[in-house]
């Protein structure tokens, strides 16, 4: 059973590793062949050199980003908490703001971060607000779904026990709300950097999407894939941070996987 | 023998005027308000007294457990409890539900411990409370385990546990152990019977199963009618379950009187 698993667990490793080292090689040899003209896509190794040549300048315009990311994505966490608490409470509530949530999802956000920078300026504002805007749909929605999981039977149950409203969101809906919860956080939080970075574009004076626009005006387009790969890379990191985040907020998870 | 209608009246026991645990009087039940669904139904749980109720899939058993745990109001009748009008009121009787409803985010101990955190008992004073019922309950170093960590047979008598530390002397238990295999559930139902007595709380259990109802009750209910095609349920009989006395309960599911009692709920049912 323990090797079953353990060589599952290295083929989910393996699998994946050689499919991106297979596309790196493919993608170094249509390069180093001629087939793409250096200019329009540099080679892997190039980006790489790339990388490590802007190092310190990616570093500081990296925090720049994700301090924006991490007010706009708290301050997201926190709107959507408190407006799906309040839509799961009131079903007014809920009936009224349901449109408006999906609406806030619907609407794309590179049409709006110009009137943003229009109404905020250059500073940090228009930033964290886009972001806000980003985040707050999938904390929202994941949350309300994560409240109405739980069994009405427990809900029940928790009344014949004399359990006050707080104390059965607190035991019941809160916990089951949070395997959700994570979902919707891990998406946001990729959502969060690219926010970040879209509203950098149109106007700054530092942060990851500056950069961009400061390389692609200048054509070092391997310098712009540099900053691509930092940006995923970043959200990955996020992901994990978010990952970590749940395994310690929700220790039986991991004995629920065990026992399936 | 089929059932007398009831009323108001304390229940005479030795000579003794006794006044029952729970008593349902002439309920009608409803799920939306306006249909009946459960028609003049009358319940008589006595003190200690472990009573079954028995009926088809979909015919009112849990709306009326439902009613005497106070979570549903009657559209006519009431429910005593030690002669005392609790209709419509939670939080004066236990009740166990079919699914054990352990939260999977509290470790054993604080799952048995809700009612008495509920209550606004500190954890520490809850944990020293229960901890030494856990033995008792089949539950030894399952402590600090994650619901998930138990077998189905484990969940249900943690259930039965946190039903327990409730803290009424009244129980009703939904089917509490349909869930499980054969084997597991004949074992925790004569469990179940022996803490019962032990503890000396009254209990009146919804079952399926005719076997069951008779092996464990004293007295067995049966519902009949069919609410969604417009027939209200109505308890169409009761059968007292006669037992001698120090017979153990695997040797009185082999006797002529527990299978008369049988015959006398299938009857009721069949009619």
């Amino acid at each position: 059973m323990f090797n079953f698993s353990s060589k599952t667990h290295r083929r989910r490793l393996v699998v994946p590793s050689i499919a991106i080292i297979a596309l790196l090689a493919f993608w170094q040899l249509a390069c180093s062949a001629g087939w793409v003209p250096g200019f329009m896509l540099p080679s892997p190794i190039q980006v790489v050199q790339a990388l490590i040549y802007d190092a310190a300048l990616l570093a500081s315009h990296s925090i720049t980003t994700l301090i924006e990311a991490a007010l706009g994505l708290a301050i997201g966490v926190a709107l959507g908490f408190v407006v799906a608490v309040l839509m799961d409470r009131f079903e007014t509530v809920a009936l009224a703001l349901n449109p408006l949530v999906t609406i806030s999802q619907t609407v794309p956000t590179v049409a709006i971060a110009p009137l943003l920078v229009l109404w905020f300026g250059y500073g940090l504002a228009p930033k964290v607000i886009l972001i806000v805007i980003s985040t707050f749909f999938p904390i929202t929605v994941s949350l309300v779904a994560g409240f109405r999981s739980v069994d009405p039977d427990l809900i029940a149950l928790m009344r014949t026990m004399g359990a006050l409203r707080m104390q059965v969101f607190i035991n019941a809906k809160l916990p089951a709300a949070l395997e959700s919860f994570f979902s919707g956080l891990r998406i946001s939080a990729t959502y969060a950097i690219v926010g970040a970075v879209i509203a950098e574009w149109l106007g700054g004076f530092a942060g990851l999407g500056v950069y961009m626009t400061r390389v692609r005006k200048s054509f070092s387009y391997d310098r712009m894939f540099a900053v691509i790969l930092l940006i995923s890379a970043l959200s990955l990191l996020l992901m994990r941070v978010v990952d970590l985040m749940q395994r310690l907020v929700m220790p039986w998870l991991k004995a629920e996987r065990n026992d399936q | 023998m089929s059932s007398a209608a009831f009323e108001n009246a304390p229940v005479f026991a030795d000579g003794v005027m006794t006044v029952p645990a729970l008593e349902a009087q002439h309920l009608s039940l409803s799920w939306d308000g306006s249909h009946v669904v459960v028609a003049d139904a009358n319940i008589t749980v006595g003190t200690g007294e472990t009573v079954c109720m028995v009926g088809r899939s979909g015919c009112g058993k849990t709306t009326i457990l439902h009613a005497l745990a106070g979570l549903t109001q009657p559209m006519e009748g009431r429910v005593l409890l030690h002669g005392k009008d609790v209709t419509g009121t939670p939080g004066h009787v236990s009740y166990m539900f079919q699914k054990d409803l352990l939260i999977p985010s509290k470790r054993v101990l604080d799952n048995v411990c809700l009612p008495l955190t509920l209550k606004g008992m500190s954890k520490a004073v809850a944990h020293k409370q229960a901890r030494p019922l856990l033995g008792r309950f089949g539950l030894a170093d399952t402590e600090d385990k994650w619901p998930s960590e138990l077998s189905g047979g484990m969940r249900q008598r943690a259930a039965f546990l946190r039903t327990y530390l409730m803290g009424n002397d009244v129980m009703l238990l939904d089917e509490p152990f349909s869930a499980l295999d054969a084997i597991t559930r004949k074992d925790l139902r004569e469990w179940f019977v022996s803490a019962s007595r032990e503890l000396g709380v009254a209990s009146l259990m919804i079952t399926h199963d005719v076997d069951e109802a008779v092996a464990v009750a004293s007295k067995v209910y049966v519902l009949g009618g069919n609410p969604s095609a417009g027939k209200p349920s109505h308890i169409v009989g009761e059968v007292l379950v006669q037992r001698e006395t120090g017979s153990s309960d695997v040797d009185f599911e082999l006797t002529s009187a527990f299978l008369e009692a049988k015959r006398a709920v299938l009857a009721l049912l069949n009619r």
